[in-house]
């Protein structure tokens, strides 16, 4: 029986080829296989948001995935945000407006609002709060959340 | 996680024959949004797990074709939010599968696995028992279709059998005018289980219908003809007596937590009522346009 298996995916721009177990999950494979730790795990139960990742450009948790599942795709993980000069435009408001207390559930927020700004350059508070619906914060830093968001959006525009 | 076997099968035929080989043995995976936390709790230990993402026959996701409008078994939540054709036809179901989860659960999880795992708080079955849809099952011996109403029988439980797997939903487009309407009680807003699910549809010819779940242990159709809980003419709030003799079946389960029996009930009324009113609404406002 083949309960092990390797995978193609790319991480953040960069093609990995991942030797995984056919029972881990996204979340696990990406911080013990690949490395990267910036995607935090949390409720494993697709509750919190902590684990948030882009696969193929879509917000979805890492958690509730098999590592499988992202055979021949593309996964951005926090790690994939920062460009060549520096932090992207999300990260860049969410430090300017306070936005991170702690700090756990921030690579989960910070996916979820670039997700939102790809889709949407003009969002609404309505629209920001909707799209980080699935990330809880224990910090409950939502009102400074959202305004990083909409500053944001504003810099893109821009 | 017990160790499985991952299988990604390319045809319909090759997931059915894995499915048939391994019995209990096999869980199905689409969008794996209850599948990954069962097999995390050991609630189920199979000894292979079958995608059935990249199966080319269960692509697009959602197509309309001689007044039936399918979704193939790999369809997600948002597609379903986003589709044109059912906001215009199939409000009621937009608005169930809207309240699916997060954002990144409905890019995940399907309309399919939603009826599949049989839950009785099922945003998705109210509507579709509503709107009357048929589900297509394939199996060793070819493809069979069943009514929503008969593929649903209780938690957990539905009418698939050893070797089978859905394939699709399909709902007929209504030819009359037909106005429908979503409700759901949740102790918190956002991602939650629902306490009850209800969904109601009006014809043009006076027929309603109503399907409420998580009262009982699946999700129940009950049918007026007489074309007075439909008529426009009379307030919904004159309405409360029949209202109630259509959720004279609610068995609310006493083991849930999510609320009390009597109260399950009693808000079961008031989003009766409530979805009555906005279904006849609706209808009105397609009848003008
Ligand atoms: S850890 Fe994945 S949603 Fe909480
Ligand atoms: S900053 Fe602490 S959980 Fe959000």
């Amino acid at each position: 029986m083949k309960t092990t298996m390797t995978i193609d995916v790319t991480i953040n721009g960069r093609r990995r080829r991942l030797d995984i177990a056919a029972n881990q999950t996204l979340l696990e494979a990406l911080r013990d296989v690949a490395d990267l730790t910036g995607t935090k795990e949390c409720c494993v139960v697709g509750e919190c948001g902590a684990c948030t990742v882009l696969v193929d450009g879509r917000p979805m948790n890492s958690c509730l995935m098999l590592a499988a599942e992202v055979d021949g795709m593309a996964v951005t993980t926090v790690e994939g945000l920062e460009t060549g000069d520096g932090l992207s435009p999300v990260q860049a408001a969410f430090l300017d407006k306070s936005a991170a207390q702690c700090g756990f559930c921030i690579p989960g927020q910070l996916m979820s609002a670039t997700a939102l700004l790809e889709r949407t350059a003009e969002p609404t508070v309505e629209e920001v709060q909707e799209a980080l619906a699935g990330n809880l914060c224990r910090c409950a830093g939502y009102e400074q959340i959202v305004n990083a968001v909409l500053a944001a959006a504003k810099e893109v525009r821009r | 996680m017990n160790r499985f076997e991952y299988a990604r099968p390319e045809t319909v035929a090759e997931a059915v024959a894995l499915l048939d080989e391994y019995g209990p043995d096999a869980q199905i995976l689409a969008g794996g949004t209850d599948l990954v936390i069962e097999l995390r709790n050991h609630w189920v230990e199979p000894k292979v797990v079958i995608d059935i993402k990249r199966i080319p026959e269960l692509a697009p996701a959602i197509v309309e074709d001689d007044g039936v409008l399918s979704f193939s078994a790999t369809t997600v939540m948002a597609d379903v939010v986003a589709n044109d054709v059912v906001q215009r036809y199939f409000p009621a179901l937009a608005e169930a599968a809207d309240v699916v989860g997060s954002v990144q659960i409905r890019a995940r999880a399907t309309l399919a696995g939603n009826i599949c795992n049989g839950s009785p708080a099922a945003d998705t079955s109210p509507p579709l028992l509503v709107f009357d849809a048929t589900v297509v099952v394939a199996g060793p011996s070819g493809v069979r279709r069943l009514p929503v109403d008969d593929f649903i029988v209780g938690p957990g439980k539905t009418a698939l059998e050893r070797g089978e797997m859905v394939i699709a939903i399909e709902l007929p487009i209504p030819e009359q005018g037909f106005g429908s309407a979503y409700q759901r009680l949740t102790r918190r807003r956002g991602t939650d289980l629902a306490s009850i699910t209800l969904c109601c549809g009006v014809s043009a010819d006076g027929v309603t219908r109503f399907a409420y779940g998580s009262v009982g242990p699946r999700a129940f159709l009950v049918t007026d003809d007489t074309g007075e809980l439909a008529d426009p003419s009379v307030p919904v709030a004159e309405k409360a007596e029949l209202i109630d003799e259509v959720f004279h079946l609610a068995s609310p389960s006493l083991k849930s937590l999510r609320a009390s029996p009597e109260y399950r009930v009693a808000m079961l009324r008031v989003l009766g009522a409530r979805a009555l009113e906005t279904a006849i609404a609706r209808l009105d406002k397609e009848l003008v346009a």
